[in-house]
């Protein structure tokens, strides 16, 4: 079976940098991977590569068995297929909410504004922001930015959603809602890859977690597998250091 | 256990009197009447005033001048609102086809490249001169040949060179996450500028183009020098005949009438934009 998504060999470099190297990870649908390491360990580069947002020097990435750089799949038709969340929200400010969730339905998929605007107040109601459907991005606090920018996402039904450290930038009281409408996606059967450092949260949500270092991926396992007992020495002293910090 | 004590009204504003509140004003009121009469009884009571006076102040002339003066700067201001709609647009699209990015896109940007380094560089009255009489010299069939429409065609291409640099540093204001999260939504090149990027740059640069719009009000004058009858050209055409400079007083006038106004917006307007990006870092 062609899973969701194949990333083999994966390798990049910024300059001299080498902030790949031979990356290779699998993605089944409904699959939820959480990508944790530390800060440059290259988890958002490889975010980044999947929809192209950042090109890779080697190796490949197939989307449902098809090569991500391949003709037939031109970038606008990738992108219409990953959904992207930043971890600074990136509404556009001159929009209004609802204008910021259907501006690709409707110039990217063609679809109809009152279709469009009927279905993302429906995704707005269920992520309690029906109210602000009409609002501006700065009048919402960080955590409501951040729900809509995962409403913006999903408006589009992708096949697959990537979540780039969504609640670093979020007051800690904001991280549990934003969290929590991660949750409900899941349920729904959402295929995500998730960058984060919220390790309770990896845990909770992950099927698999990956743990990155130095552009690779140095150990592979389930949630609970890596957490408790992880095998890689690196991997036990990066956990170390987060419970030593009281983030586990 | 429950705090049972009132709650202690809010502190108010600290009170001004009226004395701290009026001695100020007062004090700025008689200063600048005490140092502004002295610099008017000064310049009044020199022995050359009533000379000055009458060169350049006197009521007669302004009065007797007027009507062309008005009439001139009609065409000052008619001549001003289609360059600058022409520039406006002509600038924009310079302006994007300077941030085209990708081979097949290369002529266009070196195009815009080269206008602007072109026109940008060279007086604004160099280009008046060059339009105005070098052009219809050249008796080209099926061109038009009125001063006032290759002056006007001077002012726009020159204008359009600075403006295009306007806009092109109100798009490069835009942060590149505005730019990811429209490419990464699907949106093409062309749609993630029309929609994302544009805008943004425009609402950034506003009062930058306020200000250009105050400045060519008052450069549409140098149409003068290829014989365009607007206000400068007939107050200069009454001061030829009579030696007398008050027509230029009563042109000068006429553009401060306009110009005074839309400088004034460009400051509120500008300070109202400041104001609003700092509530959005709060």
């Amino acid at each position: 079976m062609t899973r969701r998504v194949e990333i083999v060999n994966l390798t990049k470099y910024f300059g001299d940098n080498l902030v790949l190297d031979r990356v290779d990870l699998g993605v089944d649908i409904h699959e939820v991977v959480c990508l944790i390491g530390a800060s440059g360990s290259g988890k958002s580069t490889l975010l980044r590569c999947i929809n192209r947002l950042v090109e890779y020097d080697d190796g490949r990435i197939m989307l449902d068995g098809v090569d991500i750089q391949d003709e037939s799949l031109p970038q606008n038709e990738l992108r219409k297929r990953i959904g992207i969340v930043f971890q600074a929200y990136n509404l556009f400010p001159h929009m209004t909410v609802l204008d910021n969730i259907t501006l690709a339905p409707r110039k990217v998929h063609g679809l109809d504004r009152t279709e469009t605007e009927a279905r993302a107040r429906e995704l707005l109601e269920l992520f309690e922001m029906g109210s602000y459907a009409d609002s501006y991005p700065d009048r919402l606090s960080g955590g409501q930015q951040q729900r809509v920018a995962i409403v913006r996402a999903m408006a589009t039904s992708p096949d697959v959603l990537l979540l780039d450290e969504v609640t670093a930038a979020l007051d800690p009281e904001l991280i549990g809602g934003v969290l929590s409408v991660i949750r409900d996606l899941k349920t729904a059967g959402m295929t995500m890859i998730i960058v984060t450092h919220e390790m309770a949260f990896a845990r909770d949500v992950a099927d698999r977690v990956c743990f990155l270092d130095s552009g690779r991926i140095l150990e592979e396992a389930p949630p609970n597998k890596l957490f408790s007992d992880p095998e890689n020495p690196r991997t036990r002293q990066f956990l170390q250091r987060i419970i030593e910090a009281g983030r586990l | 256990m429950t705090d049972e004590r009132p709650t202690p009204a809010p502190a108010g504003r600290r009170r001004v009197s009226a004395r701290e509140r009026w001695i100020p004003v007062l004090a700025s009121v008689v200063s600048t009447g005490v140092v502004f009469g002295l610099v008017a009884w000064w310049v009044a009571s020199s022995d050359y005033w009533p000379t000055v006076q009458e060169q350049f102040f006197s009521r007669e002339a302004i009065r007797e001048s007027f009507p062309n003066v008005l009439r001139g700067f009609w065409l000052n201001i008619w001549v001003w609102i289609v360059a600058e709609i022409a520039i406006l647009i002509l600038s924009l699209v310079l302006a994007v086809m300077r941030s085209l990015t990708g081979p097949i896109a290369a002529p266009f940007r070196i195009a815009a490249i080269v206008y602007i380094d072109l026109l940008r560089g060279v007086p604004a009255l160099l280009l008046i001169l060059l339009f105005g009489f070098g052009i219809p010299a050249l008796q080209l069939p099926g061109l038009p040949r009125g001063a006032i429409f290759w002056g006007s065609v001077a002012m726009i291409a020159g204008y359009s060179a600075y403006t295009a640099e306007v806009y092109r540093s109100g798009m490069e204001a835009v942060h590149d996450s505005q730019r990811a999260a429209a490419r990464a939504l699907g949106l093409s090149q062309w749609q993630t500028l029309r929609h994302a990027i544009l805008p943004q740059a425009v609402r950034n640069v506003l009062p930058a183009l306020l200000n250009g719009a105050v400045s060519l009000q008052k450069d549409v004058a140098l149409l003068s020098v290829i014989g365009v009858r607007e206000a400068v050209r007939e107050a200069q055409i009454y001061t030829a005949r009579t030696f007398n400079y008050s027509s230029l007083i009563g042109a000068a006038l006429l553009f401060l009438v306009a110009s005074i106004p839309l400088a004034r917006f460009t400051d509120w307007y500008a300070r109202r934009d400041q104001e609003r990006r700092l509530q959005r870092t709060l």
